[in-house]
């Protein structure tokens, strides 16, 4: 199975453990990927509200780079870049004048970009072209006993919900349970973490934040799992400003690619897990891992 | 061919109609008129109006006297609305009817363009066209053919209940056909009726025990329509009527086999409390079913499923054997004159909107399932309470669920609010609870239904003004522990609220039935695009369909209360009466015919004919049409290879001539 791979920033910078994460796993399943050559910023949520016409350049190109490098999907594990990019794809196809900027820009790069390429999410690809039954072969380490609060945050279902549910998502769930965790129902799920806020209004940024981790600690959650890496950063680094305002709601947040890899018995150092400011508490009575060189 | 009434020329009367503005504000009739009067043949060319007015009508007689005219063409609006008008008034002039023809430039030209050249252009070549062909137009008279004042109604909900009641009591013969063991409907699960507060069970039952004791209805339950064939005033129609292993004619509905049942605890989710109890394989569907006898589940029955069970109901039965495990599936032939369409809706399935949490928090129920909570015959003996047993100290209701609700149903199913209020004034009656209602806009427009609101209101029931976004067990204060809460912004007070409930009732919504397409398409009938079954015209033909002698009543029809639905069944019997009791349907003259000198016996027609109108007649060896039993479809004329069968009103001249009238204008 091949597919091309946009990182974004986030995988190389902030949410580094993510990608460390997810390469090994996929090679585990014997995905092949391919990380798109000279890719650039996705133009994220920021661009877009300030010049739609502009931003969808920005990512017009990578997908541009991608059509050009081959038929294959385009895995997207970064929620904002998987937004920008499929908001880019209806931009071109709904909006003609869109359609003509982006023309016109990629045209003065000598590229060219007819629309063919499918972004890809991996929950998406790991649920729909991989399988839960070829994962769960691969399972030796069951996640017996953890309790899991799985938390998708907004942008990978929202507006554009194309391979889950947009107010309750389950295929995270349905992996989840598949490496043996203990789901626990989370009904903040897709619920805002802050975002950006938390850094330009921390009052009312922090404080959704918050929410999102004291229910998490109510429900009785071991840990939140993950799949964007802005919301993995606001669930872990303000523990300490959060608990000054409202009190402790200590939680370690870790990208569900990273439990994949401890349920496949990946060591917990190739998954980077030592980069998480609240670490996971180690599973029980932890078996050898066996060793994959990346 | 003789083409002519008179003995002298064809002498054509053109009239074009301004219907108001609804054509001349697009179409210049002035210049229509004038462009026509030039045309050959034509003695008078003529703008007015309103052509369908008494005036009108009375012009194109006029002129038949004075001018002679033995031809007529009238341009205005569809001829579905018209052409028996002016039918009738060539008539009156003294011409045969169908020595005219009619152009539709309103639905067809003035409503659907915008260029007032270009509709005019149009009108010119479309007139034209029909002034062309009205000159090969024969004279044709009608036939009668009789009605059989026999009715069938399908369904037997209220809607139809009250119709073959009403039908059964003026005479004629009533079939009565119903789906599932008993006939009642939705109604009958209701407890109490708004605006009233009269018990549904006391109003409908007497009607139910009515049906069943009639002696000019036939009542099948458990029985479907399988096939419906024939025309208005002669259809003949297949029923399906399942086997529910009882003798309907034997049980007396004592019940002892279900107590004998080898089941001894019922399991099985009783439909008629919406899975709110359970039931065993051998069932009554509620204590006051017709007819009053019990049904087994073929699905969950042992000795169905296997044929290996002990039969103790066999034995609780004894001597009347009214038990009969060699029952087969049946299909009954009838043939009635008119049919009468009642098959209900089904409920939105709350499932299809997660947020509201329907089937993932147990304590969200729906309005129907506390509909049952209510009733005293119902799984909890009239007891609204929670899933653990304790009543709940407040209550939500969620209006608008799966209604005017673009992501799943536009359409508004006007009985919610009504019903949610009911629900409420009850659930204040029966428990001590605070009880909220949420909703976009109350809609209380029936007779006494406003006061019905002003009644909540003052019973101290509180409404909040806006869509729910979710419901939830996520607490943030201590008082939402253990609770549902209702997230929502309350729009009349501008802030987004979280209300914390013990129960939550969604107003599920109407839709068309699972199978309303099927169901349409066998009574030929149109459905409308949300699904609900079209009637003939929103205002003035709201109960016939496209297909004469089949009526429609109730929710099938589009959402409605009971008193809408049984005005409706009332409607209804009355066209289906109206059409009886003349006797005789008038048919139209436009059927095929062979030309027997060009017939070659080659039988391709034979096959085609839907309405098995064309026989072979062995003798000459040529094809035979049937006028009683055509349609005019048309499909034979096309296909005959050796172009021998024509039809009146379509003739080749007719036809020919029309084509190069629209193509001589250009």
């Amino acid at each position: 199975m091949k597919y091309s791979y946009f990182p974004g920033c986030s995988l190389k910078g902030l949410g580094r453990s993510y990608e460390e994460s997810l390469l090994p796993v996929m090679k585990h399943l014997g995905v092949e990927l391919a990380e798109l050559d000279d890719w650039n910023c996705c133009g994220a949520t920021a661009y877009m509200s300030v010049d739609e016409g502009k931003a969808a350049v920005l990512a017009a190109r990578n997908l541009a780079i991608a059509e050009k490098a081959g038929p294959e999907d385009l895995m997207t594990p970064c929620s904002a870049c998987y937004l920008v990019l499929n908001k880019t794809q209806h931009n071109i196809a709904d909006y003609p004048e869109i359609n003509e900027t982006v023309r016109r820009a990629l045209g003065s790069a000598k590229l060219a970009y007819n629309g063919t390429v499918k972004v890809r999410h991996p929950l998406d690809m790991l649920i729909n072209d991989i399988g839960l039954d070829v994962i769960k072969e691969k399972v030796v380490r069951p996640l017996k006993g953890l309790k899991v609060a799985p938390y998708y945050g907004c942008q990978v279902v929202r507006p554009y919900a194309t391979f889950d549910d947009a107010w309750n998502p389950t295929t995270m769930d349905r992996l989840l349970a598949t490496l043996g965790a203990e789901v626990v129902p989370y009904p903040l799920k897709t619920k805002c973490c802050g975002g950006s806020l938390t850094g330009t209004v921390p009052e009312a940024g922090l404080r959704l934040t918050y929410i999102l981790l004291k229910e998490a600690v109510r429900r009785g959650a071991d840990v939140i799992a993950t799949v964007c890496p802005l919301c993995q950063f606001n669930l872990d680094a303000y523990h300490d400003q959060i608990e000054q305002r409202w009190g402790p709601a200590r939680v370690a947040t870790v990208y569900f690619s990273q439990l994949m890899g401890l349920a496949f018995g990946l060591a917990p150092e190739q998954l980077g897990l030592k980069r998480n400011f609240i670490p996971m508490k180690p599973l029980p009575a932890q078996q050898p891992a066996q060793k994959i060189s990346v | 061919m003789n083409t002519n009434n008179s003995n002298g020329d064809v002498r054509i009367g053109f009239y074009i109609c301004h219907c108001g503005h609804n054509i001349a504000g697009m179409v210049d009739c002035a210049a229509v008129a004038q462009y026509i009067s030039k045309l050959p043949g034509v003695a008078v060319s003529r703008d007015y109006k309103y052509m369908c007015s008494d005036p009108g009508q009375e012009l194109i007689q006029q002129d038949i006297r004075e001018h002679k005219l033995n031809r007529v063409v009238v341009a205005s609006c569809s001829p579905l609305l018209h052409e028996h008008t002016f039918r009738t008034a060539v008539a009156a002039g003294g011409l045969n009817p169908y020595f005219f023809q009619m152009v539709n430039i309103r639905e067809h030209d003035s409503w659907v363009h915008t260029d007032r050249a270009e509709a005019t252009a149009k009108a010119k070549s479309l007139a034209h066209a029909a002034v062309c062909r009205v000159r090969f137009h024969r004279a044709l008279e009608t036939t009668r053919v009789p009605i059989n004042p026999d009715v069938l109604v399908v369904g037997g909900g209220i809607a139809g209940i009250h119709a073959a009641l009403t039908v059964a009591n003026s005479g004629k013969k009533v079939f009565l056909v119903e789906r599932d063991p008993s006939i009642g409907g939705h109604m009958a699960q209701f407890d109490k009726t708004f605006p009233t507060l009269d018990c549904a069970a006391c109003i409908l039952t007497p009607k139910m025990s009515a049906v069943r004791a009639h002696d000019n209805i036939t009542l099948w339950t458990y029985s479907e329509i399988v096939k419906v064939s024939g025309y208005v005033g002669n259809y003949t129609v297949t029923v399906k009527r399942k086997p529910r292993y009882v003798n309907e004619e034997l049980c007396v509905g004592c019940l002892e086999c279900i107590n004998a049942c080898i089941f001894k605890e019922a399991k099985f989710a009783d439909e008629f409390n919406v899975g709110l109890s359970k039931r065993k394989p051998i069932y009554i569907p509620f204590a006051q079913a017709v007819p009053p006898v019990v049904v087994i589940d073929p699905e969950r029955c042992l000795q169905v499923r296997t044929g290996k069970c002990k039969k103790t109901c066999l034995e609780a039965c004894a001597d009347r054997k009214a038990i009969d495990f060699a029952q087969k599936e049946e299909l009954v032939e009838i043939k009635v004159g008119n049919i009468i369409v009642a098959t209900g809706f089904k409920l939105f399935d709350a499932k299809r909107i997660p947020e509201y949490g329907y089937g993932l928090y147990p304590n969200v129920v729906t309005a129907i399932e506390l509909e049952r909570l209510v009733n005293s015959s119902g799984p909890t003996a009239g007891e609204i309470v929670l899933r653990d047993g304790h009543p709940p100290k407040s209550v939500g209701m969620i209006l608008c669920v799966g209604s005017r609700d673009l992501k799943t149903n536009r359409w508004c199913s006007r009985t919610c609010c009504m019903h949610s209020m009911k629900l409420a004034q009850l659930v204040r009656e029966h428990t001590d609870a605070d009880v909220t209602v949420f909703y976009m806009d109350i809609r209380a427009p029936g007779k006494g239904y406003e006061e019905f609101y002003d009644k909540s209101l003052k019973e101290g029931i509180q409404f909040v003004r806006g869509r729910v976004a979710e419901v939830t067990d996520w607490a943030m204060a201590p008082e939402e522990e253990g609770k549902l809460v209702i997230r929502v912004e309350d729009t009349l007070a501008g802030f987004v609220r979280r209300i914390p409930v013990d129960m939550i009732v969604l107003a599920a919504g109407m839709e068309p039935q699972a199978d309303a397409q099927a169901v349409r398409r066998m009574f030929n009938m149109s459905c409308g695009t949300e699904g609900w079954f079209l009637e003939k015209h929103p205002k003035l033909a709201p109960v016939s369909t496209f297909t004469d002698g089949v009526f429609i009543a109730g929710c099938c029809q589009g959402p409605k209360d009971i008193p809408d639905a049984v005005a409706q069944a009332g409607a209804a019997a009355a066209e289906a009466m109206a059409l009886a009791d003349k006797g005789f349907i008038e048919q139209e003259p436009n059927t095929a015919y062979i030309v027997e000198a060009d017939c070659s016996g080659c039988k391709s027609c034979l096959p085609l004919c839907p309405y098995t109108a064309i026989l072979f007649d062995d003798a000459t060896q040529k094809a035979r049409i049937i006028q009683a039993l055509c349609k005019g479809c048309g499909t034979c004329v096309a296909a005959c290879p050796s172009g021998s069968i024509q039809q009146n009103l379509f003739e080749d001249e007719e036809i020919f001539s029309e084509i190069e009238g629209v193509l001589a204008y250009v």
